[in-house]
C-alpha cells in the first residue's frame, strides 16, 4: 500500500506540474493582481484543458500524499515528495524545452541529496 | 528583454516564491497534524472527504489553495525547472520550523540537508527565472 501510494503520488505530481506549467504558459504572464483582473484570468485558467488535467492529477497527488502522511512517517514521506525532482527536471528540459544548465542540474541534485539528509 | 524588466522579473518571481514556500509549509504542516490526530483514516474517498471537515484539515486545505495559485501564477512566467528547485527552500523552512516551534533536535545529518538544500536553491536563484531572459 505504501509503495503504491509512493509511486501514484510520484505520477501525478509530475503529471500535475507539467501539465500546469504548459496551460499557464499558454495563458501567458499574469501582470495585474488586483481582485477584478484576477477574477477575469481565473475565467479564462479554468477553461484551459491543461490546467484541467493539471488540476485533476494534482487532486490525486492531494488524496494520495495525505493518505501516505497518515500510514508513513513524514521522515519516508518526505524524501519522496522531493523524487519527483529529477522526472520534472528531464520533462521541462526535454518536452517544455526549457534551457536547464548546469546550475540547475547541480542545484536539483544538491538538493535532493540535502532532502534525503533533512528526513533522517 | 531590457536589464529594467529583467530585474522586475526576478523581484516579481521572488515575492511569489515566498507566498508558495511560506502557504505549502504552512498548510502541509496543518494537514499532517490535522490527519494524524484523526487517527486511521480509512481508504474510501467518502472517508477522504469526511477528513476534510476536521479544522486543522481544512485549515491545511486552505492555505493549500493559496499555495496553488500562487504557483500557478509563478508558472504563468517562470520555468517550471526553476520553480521547482527554488521553493524546495521550504524543505529548510520546515526544519527550522520544527526547531524553534517544537523544539525538535535538528541532528547534523539534518544540518548537512539543510546547507546542501540551501546551496541549491542558492545556485537554481542565480539563474534567469525564465528560458527566455538567458543570454
Amino acid at each position: 500500500m505504501k509503495w503504491f501510494l509512493v509511486v501514484l503520488c510520484m505520477i501525478s505530481t509530475t503529471v500535475g506540474d507539467v501539465f500546469r506549467s504548459l496551460g499557464m504558459r499558454s495563458h501567458g504572464e499574469i501582470h495585474d493582481f488586483r481582485p477584478g483582473a484576477l477574477g477575469s484570468a481565473l475565467h479564462a485558467i479554468v477553461r484551459n484543458w491543461m490546467v484541467i488535467v493539471s488540476t485533476c492529477a494534482m487532486a490525486v497527488s492531494f488524496f494520495s500524499f495525505m493518505k501516505l502522511v497518515s500510514i508513513a512517517p513524514m521522515t519516508f514521506a518526505v524524501p519522496m515528495s522531493a523524487a519527483t525532482f529529477i522526472p520534472e527536471t528531464l520533462l521541462a528540459r526535454y518536452l517544455l524545452r526549457e534551457r536547464v544548465d548546469w546550475r540547475r542540474w547541480t542545484g536539483i541534485a544538491l538538493i535532493v541529496i540535502g532532502v534525503v539528509f533533512i528526513a533522517q | 528583454m531590457r536589464a529594467t524588466d529583467h530585474g522586475r522579473l526576478r523581484a516579481k518571481t521572488q515575492f511569489w516564491a515566498v507566498v508558495s514556500v511560506l502557504s505549502n509549509v504552512a498548510g502541509n504542516s496543518a494537514l499532517t497534524y490535522g490527519m494524524q490526530s484523526l487517527g486511521g483514516v480509512g481508504n474510501t474517498p467518502a472517508a477522504l472527504i469526511e477528513a476534510l471537515f476536521h479544522p486543522w484539515v481544512a485549515a491545511g486545505v486552505a492555505l493549500l489553495i493559496v499555495w496553488t495559485f500562487a504557483h500557478m501564477a509563478l508558472l504563468s512566467w517562470a520555468d517550471l525547472s526553476y520553480v521547482m528547485p527554488v521553493t524546495a527552500i521550504g524543505y529548510v523552512v520546515t526544519a527550522f520550523a520544527g526547531k524553534f516551534l517544537l523544539g525538535e533536535i535538528v541532528s547534523p545529518m539534518r544540518w548537512a540537508g539543510i546547507v546542501l538544500i540551501t546551496a541549491g536553491v542558492t545556485l537554481v536563484g542565480r539563474t534567469p527565472p525564465a528560458s527566455e531572459l538567458h543570454d
